[in-house]
């Protein structure tokens, strides 16, 4: 961990909806971590969302989706970074996410999906294993 | 077993190490008894079912006399998916409607706008105009039915359609009679679907209050929530204090708006939340009349006893339902009504078991209403008047929420206030706190949830769940873009012209509302001029 610099994570809450308190939580978990953390605040547009990673140029964004809107909000801010010729920073979803549409956004768009009742530790070690700062 | 070995075994009290404390973290004693409740007077601290400080109740008779009204949330897809729900629930016999707005209606946005794409008809049903709200309540008679609806920042337009649509059934607004949320401090603490900052957003308010008591004097004109500031992740005494702080300063708004206080503070109502921690709930409940009616009688010397009373809906806590094995929600909705019931809650809500996964199913609705049905009509428990009344370990918690709650509205007094301490992030800070210490709690396991973080096991979804179709977007979209063809434009632009300088004015912008509502103006554009002179509130993004 000494020669790597730690983890640039965005964590993004798009759309009209205010259920924020995972996004909160799982923010400061990862801060708690080590990691850091900036987190949008709530009712950002995908394109906001997309253009706060570009600036802060994080390793990854999280973003967490909790009105059922999670289809079109995901697509949407991966098809803006494709669009913007970004490849290598991953998306991480949260919010209550049905397991057929999980299935299909991890195929298409999304490395992991988090859902309600899962362990912060483990949100935590999967940020350690699998999301590498960018070069 | 070798002797040996039992001789170095000590008998461990299995309970030595462990802390008995409530959800919410309150220590709770072994045993309690007369010892203390030693100051306790139960004429003082109790009296009478219906009488002051209304601890067993706000009527005389409670249950006996009526049970309490079963009132199942329901909204989805368009007005007319919803108004078939409505229908069914009345035909199973549910006593009072209650509407559940999609996103983009309760962010004041129409369906056709941009920001809406994605979100239509999902959480809720989409209403853009007074023609969907016409549709809405299709066939169900507004002079009979009471209902409740779910909506804060654009409180005011929803109410003036449904009016409108009361109007047109041919109903007279003296006796119609329903609930507007219209709760807008509880959305910067915790829901946060608001629109405009909190200044322009209490003037909304005051100028409600103002015309209903003229025009729909049954109507309560808002439901101070602590529901949702629980479901962020509150404790009970948080969200017993918080809610009770949020009523202080709409009475304070109201007084200082030159209203009565007795003209308006009997319209007042309340909705809580009951969560899984059984007897914090009910002292939770017990408390909220106790200190409502102090608050009233002594600080705000209100003279009419229906101004002291501290009547709410319940509805049962949505974050403790687990995805993970679904059947057991059905318990766990079970005991928390019965908490409510026990607490002495004019109106219920119960959860269903598949609302981890998405809107409720029609059969997993007909199960949670069914639930309240067998506590109100199998179990008996509404025979006699808050049977746990003078239960030592009741009054003790009973006392001890109060207490802790009246730490945190003195607290909020000393910072100038709800609206003060929303603009220092006070509450949004404490809310925050809880939530993050409850998950880590549950991390280490000193919190249970079962099927969670105990309990577990690999299933597959046994439940079938509720799809919206991409068809209602598209559908909504179409409808409210055709409206916008087929009405009076130029009536629509005059409306919101008198409008925009009500608002830019003092007076009460509730008639200039209902004529551009009557308009068929949109949900959108009546805000959008809203916007344009109260601005909008941004997100603090306290972490």
């Amino acid at each position: 961990m000494s020669t790597t610099r730690p983890l640039r994570i965005l964590v993004g809450k798009p759309g009209l909806d205010g259920h924020d308190r995972g996004a909160k939580v799982v923010a400061r978990a990862l801060r708690d971590a080590g990691f850091e953390v900036i987190y949008t605040g709530l009712h950002q547009s995908p394109e906001s969302i997309v253009r706060t990673a570009l600036d802060e140029d994080v390793d990854c964004i999280c973003l967490s989706v909790l009105s059922g809107a999670h289809n079109y909000l995901f697509r949407k801010v991966s098809e803006l970074l494709k669009k913007q010729g970004v490849k290598d920073m991953p998306l991480v979803g949260g919010g209550i996410v049905p397991d057929e549409d999980k299935t299909k956004l991890k195929k298409e768009c999304m490395l992991e999906i988090f859902t309600p009742g899962t362990n912060l530790e483990t949100i935590i070690k999967f940020f350690r294993e699998k999301v590498k700062p960018r070069k | 077993m070798p002797v040996k070995a039992r001789k170095k075994t000590r008998v461990l009290d299995p309970h030595e190490n462990k802390k008995f404390t409530t959800i919410s973290d309150l220590e709770v004693p072994p045993l309690i008894g007369p010892d203390h409740l030693k100051n306790f007077n139960p004429q003082k601290k109790l009296g009478k079912p219906g009488e002051y400080p209304y601890t067993r109740g706000i009527y005389e008779t409670m249950y006996r006399g009526k049970p309490w009204t079963m009132r199942l949330f329901a909204g989805f897809g368009t007005a007319k998916h919803t108004n078939e729900r409505f229908h069914m629930l009345l035909d199973h016999g549910q006593t009072g409607l209650s509407t559940a707005f999609h996103m983009p209606t309760l962010r004041g946005f129409d369906s056709d706008n941009p920001q809406s794409r994605g979100e239509v008809g999902l959480g809720g049903v989409s209403i853009d105009s007074l023609e969907d709200m016409e549709i809405l309540f299709d066939k169900i008679p507004l002079e009979k039915v009471t209902t409740s609806m779910t909506i804060n920042a654009p409180a005011a337009l929803l109410f003036a359609m449904y009016l409108a649509v009361a109007e047109k059934q041919g109903a007279d607004l003296k006796k119609i009679s329903g609930t507007i949320q219209n709760d807008i401090l509880k959305e910067y603490l915790a829901q946060k679907l608001w629109i405009f900052p909190p200044e322009p957003s209490m003037r909304l308010i005051t100028d409600i209050f103002s015309f209903a008591q003229k025009h729909v004097p049954k109507w309560n004109t808002i439901s101070i929530s602590g529901y949702h500031i629980r479901e962020a992740g509150s404790t009970a005494v948080q969200e017993l204090a918080f809610t009770l702080a949020d009523g202080i300063e709409y009475v304070k708004h109201g007084v200082e708006a030159g209203l009565d206080v007795d003209d308006f503070a009997p319209r007042l109502s309340f909705f809580f939340n009951s969560h899984i921690d059984f007897f914090e709930e009910i002292a939770k409940l017990r408390a909220a009349r106790r200190m409502w009616a102090k608050t009233m009688k002594e600080r705000f010397h209100a003279k009419n006893p229906r101004s002291w009373l501290c009547r709410f809906h319940t509805q049962t806590s949505g974050v403790s339902l687990t995805a993970q094995q679904p059947m057991n929600n059905v318990v766990r909705v079970s005991l928390q009504a019965l908490a409510a019931v026990l607490g002495g809650t004019q109106s219920l809500h119960t959860n269903s078991m598949d609302e981890t996964l998405a809107l409720p199913t029609e059969e997993s609705v007909r199960v949670a209403l069914r639930t309240q049905q067998i506590i109100a009509e199998e179990t008996g428990v509404g025979s006699t008047i808050d049977p746990l009344g003078g239960s030592y370990f009741v009054e003790h918690m009973t006392n001890k929420v109060e207490e802790e709650a009246w730490k945190y509205i003195n607290k909020i007094d000393e910072l100038g206030g709800m609206v003060a301490a929303i603009h220092k992030g006070f509450p949004q800070r404490e809310i925050t706190e809880a939530a993050y210490h409850y998950e880590r709690q549950l991390d280490q396991g000193e919190k249970v949830v079962v099927g969670v973080n105990k309990y577990h096991m690999e299933e597959k979804r046994s439940l079938d769940i509720l799809e919206i179709g991409s068809k209602v977007e598209e559908e909504q979209v179409k409808r409210v873009k055709a409206l916008r063809r087929k009405r009076n434009n130029a009536q629509v632009t005059k409306t919101l012209k008198e409008l925009k300088s009500a608002a830019k004015g003092s007076s009460n912008v509730m008639p200039y509302i209902l004529n551009a509502v009557k308009a068929y103006a949109t949900v959108g554009e009546i805000c959008d001029v809203l916007r344009e002179v109260f601005g909008v509130y941004k997100d603090p993004a306290i972490i």
